[in-house]
């Protein structure tokens, strides 16, 4: 059935397993990276341009070399020259060129953390200073089309003019910034010819490969330890400056650690963010909803000095079914710094837009929401005509309304009022593609009555180290007491980047390839020290079929007659997205991704102030994130989805849906709640007091 | 953070004496806020004098049937207090509705009236701020105002007082003890901070050196029904857009007295006095709440971002008013 090796009397996968590395974490033994001890570590601290564009025309460091401590402060004038591997981000400290306010423009090695900070804002610079341009609008006269930015079937505009009803609406989503609870931390060593990382990273082989090829290493030079790492959300897959400047800082003080730890602060400059997106949605229908068009225009930003493309148009691809269609991307480059991947980019802000716009449609229609989605299911992907090797929205859809008690619901928008609060629900559809990424390698081996499972993979907080031991028992028909697995480091057989969801599918496909390997050369009685390797296998289905999950989100809104406070009380969803491997770390997946969602909501904003050129509430007192008391009912839930095709597990990743639709399903119940319709992120009081 | 030296205080008149002597000194409470100024570079003194060991940690009668708070009363200790509780429970809901339980625990009554603005560009030393640097200029007129001012601000200044618990106080009639280089002093909490002004730099009427010692709350005994509403974009760990801490005295459907402060909203808590004034013989209807309100924002001015303010006060404080008057009613 799951195409695993026939396993006779284990069922490692679907089992309620405890976290293997949970007693570590709770008791604070598992070592995060700041917290390897080395011997007499050195401390960093970075030196940030106070301007958005120009250059640095002279660096004073005297006052910051003359404190007590100071070991060293590094500019662009010292630092070591890095090979251009054409990535502007990355080239830190190799130019006196300031692309955006916030950017390193130098740093500072002492002795203490304290010391390290206090002589960084010591450090006196002057700019040439440039105007500076960071503001995103639709109407720009330079935005310009990124590569394969459009795709067009049919003809959108007049479907739209000929439709019984149709939607025209602009959304819009805000900068968003990553904010695991571990800020990006770099510990560098530098000895004998090499350079160690214990490194806060999605992908210690992306981790290694770069900086060696940026410091001119061998990549057998550069090792990347990275076991336990307090959250990444996208913003620790592509590498950022500060681990450039640690391997940097590290060079200068060769043979002693150098330990870099980003301040809340830095998080909102340093790392990335999510691109604010505005979009501009066309529905067109028949007088029953039946969908004739779909088109979403989105316009984003990106860096002047290095691209990033948020591809808030894709999910529109696969969602709904309707036969004229048009997606396109426009870019606006600014002055300021990249964005990059944020949990579920592309999807999360993608499907804001338009599942509000069905929302709108289905209130244009008379049409129950729920309904109106059903009936827009298609046969095959609408881009791509691929058949689908599993789609589950209707029956997402369905379970979630059962369960949610949808059917009661009377559609009449801002007419129940309970205890002083307007009261409304509303609903929303996730969807998530299925990723592989190709290129790992697993090595399996039997020694002392146990399988040591080798490969580089890490875990970022979301229970890899037990749901790939799950897998490897399975595949190997052993318990899971049978499985030693060894991930987090780049000495550990190669593996592909934890990102777009990919970790279980790309880890998990190879894992069970080696044990396949393993079982076909040694039997089921192998010999002390047998080892078997196998590579990703190749992923010939996704040529055949369309794979994705998919899922639905059913949110109660409360907003405060007087003071338009919103709180959401209640929030529930059910996926549909393959097997599941370990329901405990899932659930935890999908809620976690489904209380970013709330976040995303109601609160996430990064307030950028023109006139600096940055984010000003860069802490998180000013940017909200969700706290206890604003998640009260939150339900995941998933419904029993085979699926063949995907891979041999029959999982799709689940890292990322659940916070795609959260936050339009938020938007319908406020507007159910209060008739007010937000069309734009976050949803606060403003919108509804009066 | 800069190397500063710190010491014990050994009494009252040591501490005053500390501070008053050196010029870069500063009292250290539960520094909840002035270490995080620390780590910043707003704050950059050269010496603290602890003065949590002091013995202002109780909770007292008075004789004339107030109660003497003392300025090193932990906020959760204040909360939790049963006369409080049962005599000002607008202050001890203000009290709740502020920070963390972590927090509150570790910050004391009189650190609490002296945390300063949480104005963005106060907190960011890059940034111009006259309250900061004076004469340096206001960032946040023109940037991120939805904390901001507005009543009583100025062009140098249009930051908020972030306490909740002085709203409440201001309310209470509190009157704040202080010891000073010239001996004892009692200030009335609506008295004690200040409007920017020409000097945003300067929060409070406090000399350099003259510490907090104690809170005085009247007897007030209509205050038993009094109430703090907080409004904030979270349910919880926010600071207030607009609070209200509220008290109604009402006989036979009419308003005999009332206490009303608001939050959010000023440089200070702002002591409603227009509105209390409004409601005092009025009958207790919506219609007096809503002309008490109107009465008291009338010279409310937002700010480009803040628009929201002038209308989300009024309608907090009519709410926090119905919701005291139903109450009596039961």
């Amino acid at each position: 059935m799951s195409g695993l090796l026939d396993a006779e009397g284990t069922r490692a996968i679907g089992a309620d397993l405890e976290r293997l590395d949970g007693p570590a974490k709770v008791t604070g033994t598992a070592t995060y990276a700041f917290e390897h001890r080395l011997e007499n570590p050195a401390y960093l601290h970075p030196v940030q341009a106070t301007v958005a564009r120009g250059r640095v025309t002279a660096v004073d460091a005297s006052a910051a070399e003359a404190l007590d401590g100071v070991l060293a402060v590094l500019t662009h004038e010292n630092a070591h020259r890095l090979a251009d591997i054409g990535d502007a981000e990355l080239a830190v400290l190799q130019s006196d060129a300031v692309a955006h306010r916030g950017q390193v423009i130098g740093a500072v090695i002492a002795e203490t953390p304290e010391t390290a900070r206090r002589a960084a804002g010591l450090v006196r610079a002057d700019y040439e200073v440039r105007p500076h341009d960071v503001e995103l609008s639709a109407e720009r006269s330079d935005l310009y089309a990124p590569e394969n930015a459009d795709t067009e079937q049919g003809d959108l505009v007049s479907a739209v003019a000929s439709a019984a009803v149709s939607v025209d609406r602009t959304y819009s989503t805000p900068m968003e910034h990553n904010n695991p609870m571990e800020p990006h931390t770099t510990v560098a060593v530098w000895e004998d010819a090499g350079l160690t990382l214990y490194e806060s990273t999605q992908g210690a082989h992306d981790v290694r490969t770069t900086v060696a090829e940026l410091f001119g290493l061998s990549p057998e030079r550069v090792r990347v330890i990275a076991p336990h790492v307090g959250g990444g959300f996208g913003s620790k897959g592509p590498l950022h400056a500060p681990v450039v400047l640690a391997s940097l800082a590290a060079r200068t003080t060769e043979g002693r650690p150098v330990k870099l730890a980003l301040t809340r602060q830095q998080m909102f400059d340093l790392v990335g963010y999510r691109s604010p997106t505005i979009q501009r949605v066309r529905l067109a229908a028949d007088a029953e909803g039946r969908l004739s068009a779909i088109g979403i225009d989105v316009v984003a930003q990106t860096a002047r000095s290095k691209e990033f493309v948020e591809q808030a148009g894709k999910p529109t691809e696969t969602m709904y079914a309707a036969p004229n269609r048009r997606i396109t991307h426009r870019l606006a480059a600014l002055d300021v710094a990249p964005p990059t991947w944020m949990r579920a980019p592309g999807e999360c802000p993608g499907m804001f837009g338009p599942e509000v716009a069905m929302d709108e449609l289905a209130a244009a229609c008379g049409v129950d929401p729920v309904e109106l989605r059903v009936r827009n299911e298609p046969e095959t992907e609408p881009e791509s005509g691929k058949p689908f090797s599993s789609r589950n929205l209707i029956a997402c859809l369905r379970e979630g309304a059962r369960r949610f008690g949808w059917a009661e619901r009377d559609p009449s928008p801002g007419v129940r009022l309970e205890d002083g609060w307007l009261v409304g629900t509303g609903v929303a559809s996730s969807t998530y593609p299925v990723n592989r990424i190709p290129g790992s390698t697993a090595v399996i081996r039997f020694g002392g009555g146990r399988y040591a499972v080798r490969i580089g993979a890490v875990d970022i907080g979301t229970g890899t180290w037990t749901a790939l031991t799950q897998i490897a028992a399975e595949a190997l028909a052993v318990p899971v007491e049978s499985v030693r697995l060894e991930i987090g480091d780049s000495a550990l057989p190669k593996a592909s980047v934890e990102g777009g969801s990919s970790g279980i599918v790309s880890w998990g496909s190879t894992i069970t390839a080696a044990a396949r390997a393993f079982r076909d050369r040694y039997g089921t009685a192998p010999a002390e020290g047998a080892e078997a390797r196998a590579e990703t296998p190749e992923d010939t289905a996704s040529r055949r079929f369309a794979m994705h999950a998919f899922g639905a989100q059913f949110a109660e809104v409360r907003v405060h007659a007087d003071t338009g406070e919103v709180r959401v009380p209640r929030l529930l969803g059910v996926f549909a997205a393959g097997r599941i491997i370990n329901p405990r770390t899932a659930r935890s997946q999908f809620i976690g991704g489904m209380t970013m969602g709330l976040s995303m909501a109601l609160h996430e904003d990064s307030v950028m102030d023109p006139r600096f050129g940055c984010v000003v509430n860069h802490d998180f007192a000013e940017y909200h994130i969700a706290a206890n008391a604003d998640v009260v009912d939150l339900q995941a839930h998933w419904i029993d989805e085979e699926d063949p095709h995907v891979n041999p597990m029959g999982a799709k990743g689940i890292g990322e849906i659940g916070i795609v639709g959260t936050a339009a399903a938020v938007a319908n119940a406020a507007h159910h709640a209060t008739g007010v319709r937000v069309r734009d992120l976050p949803i606060t009081l403003d919108a509804f007091v009066r | 953070m800069i190397p500063f030296d710190y010491r014990r205080a050994e009494d009252a008149a040591d501490a005053v004496a500390a501070v008053t002597t050196t010029p870069g000194a500063a009292f250290l409470g539960g520094g909840t806020n002035l270490v995080d100024h620390l780590r910043l570079g707003v704050a950059e003194p050269d010496l603290l004098v602890d003065v949590t060991r002091l013995p202002f940690d109780r909770i007292e009668r008075l004789p004339g049937g107030g109660v003497r708070i003392g300025a090193g009363v932990r906020n959760s200790d204040l909360a939790a207090d049963p006369l409080i509780r049962q005599r000002y429970p607008v202050l001890s809901q203000a009290l709740l509705s502020g920070a963390s339980g972590q927090l509150r625990n570790l910050a004391t009554t009189g650190g609490n009236l002296l945390q300063r603005t949480r104005c963005v560009y106060f907190q960011d030393v890059t940034m111009p701020c006259n309250k900061r640097a004076p004469g340096s200029g206001c960032s946040a007129l023109g940037g991120y105002t939805r904390y901001h001012a507005i009543l009583g601000a100025s062009e140098r200044c249009v930051a908020t007082h972030p306490s909740d618990m002085a709203v409440a106080l201001s309310a209470l009639d509190a009157v704040v003890v202080t010891q000073g280089p010239g001996g004892e002093r009692r200030i009335p909490l609506v008295g004690l901070h200040r409007l920017p002004g020409d000097e945003p730099e300067r929060d409070t009427v406090l000399e350099h050196g003259e510490l907090i010692t104690a809170v005085d709350l009247p007897d007030l005994a209509f205050a038993a029904r009094s109430r703090y509403r907080k409004v904030r974009d979270r349910a919880s760990y926010a600071f207030a857009l607009v609070s209200v801490a509220a008290a109604l005295d009402l006989a036979d459907g009419r308003i005999r007295d009332a206490r009303l402060a608001l939050g959010g909203v000023a440089h200070k808590p702002w002591r409603a006095v227009r509105a209390e004034e409004a409601l005092r013989g009025a009958p207790a209807t919506e219609e007096s709440f809503r002309a008490a309100a109107e009465a008291e924002l009338d010279d409310a001015r937002p700010l480009d971002g803040n628009e929201f303010k002038p209308p989300l006060a009024r309608n907090t404080l009519v709410a926090t008013l119905r919701d005291l008057a139903g109450e009596e009613d039961r």
